[in-house]
Order: structure tokens, then sequence, then C-alpha cells
């Protein structure tokens, strides 16, 4: 679903990634692991373009997003984003946060057939209805993560973990390919670790395809079926959870595994 | 202080026997006009132009917009507002051949200036966002200004009203220079009652007064505002 090829990335002159390549095919759930600095969060990024990439190509579902000429806005909508720090919209209550997004994208599209001719207008729902659907939609997300009654308060009332749930179903609301994670529980207190990490195995049962930047190894080893190794810029190693946590081939994997074990 | 009684009552006789209220009215109501109109000119213009400043600057058209945008918030901020006022009536306005009434190019003046402000103003409102919330707009596929519209702005938006409020305090006390291309405002019709009595000092005592209680209620707006814009911070 996503081939990454010879992907680079410099920031003013120091090259953070010095050539990815890596084919990530539907269903994978692939956990990227390694020392601070080795590139992996700028990787993630450059995986929406967050950060446009210097130089390679990004083949998603057939579409180089990396070219510049491309709508990336559109590509964006099928990868689906959680933040280390949330990222939830301050202003807009969390059934809004879930909401956004479906409701613009789906009103765009009305008003964009409604200008085509030969559509039959009486056929196109009214903005009225998108809004309603997607009410339901994200209340019935909320409901999936227990947090329907936290429906129609502001973020800043929630605790870390619930915020990052919601962050995660805002990101499922878009019905995604792939979910990117940045570090997800990163900035959790560490009773609230656990509820995010169910979330994220449970969507893994699911089939959804996953890549996760995260220093949770025991999720690495028990979720992810495919482990990359990232250190100074590139793949140092990679492979299957089990064989990389028990012989791991490299000697920068080997220390890396003896501080974080 | 006998003196001063008999200015009162003198004042007060030109005030209402002589329909000196309707030029105040209608001064009161120019003044005011130019300024809400203003700022809400100078608002649009100046978010737009913000928007385009903290645009990410590596394609050509975001670099050449914002060298637009820089030249005019240079040109606005570096010459007096009396002189625009001039320019506009006296030149431009002559030269494309175009007929305002004074009123109508003040609104104008007023709005291009107060934008060229309020640009600075945002701008730094937009940069006290956390950067986190256009990533995660960008994230779900929102274009920049969705999410610039949807999400940062009405953050920023808050975190600069009371800054904002000073510059439409400023406007509403700028608007009296606005006699110079001939708009009757506050201070033509106190003008006007001094010049029928010979006598100025309480016309200007008034005019003063009234232009204090117009900040003051403004004042009181802007705070009831803040407070129900504070809804969506922590402990609503």
């Amino acid at each position: 679903m996503i081939d990454v090829i010879n992907l680079k990335k410099d920031f003013d002159n120091v090259e953070v990634l010095k050539g990815i390549n890596l084919t990530i095919n539907k269903g994978d759930i692939v956990a990227v692991i390694g020392p601070s600095g080795s590139g992996k969060s700028t990787f993630l990024r450059c995986l929406n373009c967050m950060e446009d990439p210097t130089d390679g190509q990004i083949i998603f579902n057939g579409v180089d997003i990396a070219d510049m000429s491309v709508d990336i806005n559109v590509h964006r909508r099928r990868i689906g984003m959680v933040f280390q720090h949330f990222n939830l919209f301050n202003n807009k209550t969390v059934i809004e946060n879930i909401m956004l997004a479906p409701v613009h994208v789906r009103c765009q599209e009305m008003k964009k057939a409604k200008r085509q001719r030969g559509t039959d207008k009486a056929a196109l729902p009214t903005k009225k209805q998108i809004k309603e659907e997607a009410r339901e939609q994200a209340y019935s997300l909320l409901k999936r993560i227990g947090l329907e009654d936290k429906a129609d308060v502001y973020p800043s009332t929630l605790s870390g973990g619930q915020k990052q749930r919601v962050a995660i179903v805002r990101a499922l609301a878009m019905n995604p390919d792939v979910i990117l994670f940045d570090e997800p529980t990163s900035a959790l207190d560490p009773e609230m670790v656990g509820e995010v990490l169910d979330l994220m195995r449970a969507l893994a049962e699911e089939g959804m395809t996953m890549i996760v930047v995260t220093h949770e190894m025991g999720f690495a080893r028990e979720v992810a079926n495919k482990i990359l190794f990232m250190d100074d810029g590139l793949i140092c190693e990679s492979g299957e959870p089990k064989e990389f946590f028990a012989n791991p081939k490299t000697d920068r994997a080997k220390e890396f595994l003896s501080k974080v074990l | 202080m006998a003196n001063f009684d008999r200015k009162i009552e003198n004042f007060i006789e030109i005030l209402i026997n002589q329909n000196g209220y309707v030029k105040v009215l209608e001064g009161l109501q120019n003044t005011l006009l130019i300024a809400v109109a203003g700022l809400i000119i100078g608002t649009i213009i100046g978010t737009v132009i913000a928007s385009v400043r903290v645009m990410p600057k590596y394609k050509t058209l975001p670099r050449v917009l914002n060298g637009i945008c820089s030249f005019y918030v240079g040109l606005f901020r570096g010459t007096p507002i009396v002189v625009q006022l001039l320019v506009f009536y006296y030149v431009l306005l002559p030269l494309i051949g175009f007929r305002m009434t004074g009123v109508e190019v003040s609104i104008l003046v007023f709005g291009l200036n107060s934008g060229a402000y309020i640009s600075e103003i945002m701008r730094a409102g937009i940069l006290s966002v956390d950067s986190g919330q256009m990533e995660a707009g960008r994230a779900v596929g929102l274009s920049f200004f969705t999410t610039m519209i949807k999400i940062v702005i009405p953050q920023a938006v808050k975190n600069i009203l009371p800054t904002l409020g000073n510059e439409f305090i400023a406007l509403i006390k700028e608007t009296s220079v606005v006699s110079f291309v001939g708009a009757a405002d506050l201070y033509v019709a106190f003008n006007l009652i001094g010049t029928n009595s010979y006598e100025f000092m309480v016309p200007y005592l008034v005019m003063a007064i009234i232009y204090v209680v117009i900040v003051l209620l403004i004042s009181l707006g802007i705070k009831m505002m803040e407070r129900s814009l504070r809804k969506s911070d922590r402990r609503n």
C-alpha cells in the first residue's frame, strides 16, 4: 500500500533521513524503534508529507505523494495521524473534533457534485444530513471508547489518556487506509498508557494498517508484525518482532535493546 | 464661575433650541460608522495578510504574496493617517476619476490603515497558537486556509482580543482627523457649535466627555466578549 523509495530529508543541510526504502502492505503493524535523534519521527512525518521529503518517492495507493504537484490534502484524508501531544482542536468540543473533517470533506464533495452538470441534485445529501450522519458516526466512535458522556465538553477538561483516545477516533472518523502514530504514549502518565495501547491493540486486531513510532517495547513485541530499527537516518535492521528481540543482528540494535529492555 | 455658568447656558441654548444636537448626533453617527466599518474592513484585511505571512514559503506564490503584504504593511504603517486621507481624497480618487464622499473615503482609509496594524496583531495571535493545531488540521486533510479559518484564527482571536480592543479604541480616537477630507464627525459638530457661539470651552469639554464615554463602553463590551470566549478554556 505504501512504497517508500530512497526517502531523504535534510533540515538546513543536516541530513536526517539518508535514504530509506520500505514497503508497507495492507494490514501491517509496523513498529518503528530506535534511539533519540535517529529520525523515526521525521520518517513518520514524511509519510504524510507533514515534512516534505527532500528527495525520494512515497507511493501511496499508486500515487507519488512526495511530488509537490499532487493535492496532498486529498491523500492525507486516507492517512490518519495521531500525535504525541494529542493536538485536539482546543476551540471545538470533543464531538466537533471528530466530526469536523468528515463534515468538511463531504460537504466539499457534495458541492463539487452539485456543480457538475447532469447529476441528480435531489439525490445529493443536504448539509444537515451530512452533519447528522457524521454526528451519529462520531457518537458511535465515542461510545466505542466509552467517552460518549464527554461528547460536548472541551478537550481541556479531559485527561491525557482520554485526549489521546479521542485523537485516535478522530483519525478513524475519516476511514483511513493507514494510521500513523507518533509516539502516542510518550506524553501520558504511566497509568494512562494502558488504555491507549488497548485501543491501538483493538485496531490492530481489526486489521487496520498502522505505523507506530514508539518506546513501548512490550507493545512493539506483542502487537507489531514488523519491527524497524532506525539509527542515524537509516533503517538499521528490520524483521519479525520475535526474531528481532531474541537475536538482534547488528551491534547497534543489540546495544539499544540492552539499554531499553 | 458665573462666567462658566453662562457659557453652559449658552451651549445648551445652541445644542437644544438651535438644533445643535442634530449636528452632534450626525457627528457621533459618522465617527462610530467610520470606526466600526474601518475596524471590520481592517480585521478582514489584517486576517488575510496575517494568514499569508505565516504561510509556508517554499513555493513561489506564497513568497510573492508575502512580498506584496510586507509592502502594504510598510506603506500604511509608514505614513501618517492624515497624509493617507489627503492622498486618497485629493490625489488617488481624482486620478482614477472616482467620486466618493468624505465619510466613504474615511471608512476606506481607516480600514486599509488599521488592516496594516491588525495584520501584525493577528500574526502574533496566530503564532501564539500551538503549531500542533495546524498540524492536526492538515493531517486530517484540511487545507491550510480551512485549518486557519476553522481552528487557528478562532483561538488566535481569543488571545489577541485585549490588543484588538486597544486598536479599536485608538481607531475611534484617530477618526477625529477626518474633517481634513470634509467628513462631519464629532469634532466638526462641536467645532460648529463653538464657532456659532464664539465660545469653545464648553463644546470641547463635552466632546472630550463623549469620547471618554464611548471608549469606556467599548472596554466594557470587550471584557464581556472575552468572558464568553473563555468557555473552551480550562475549568469551564
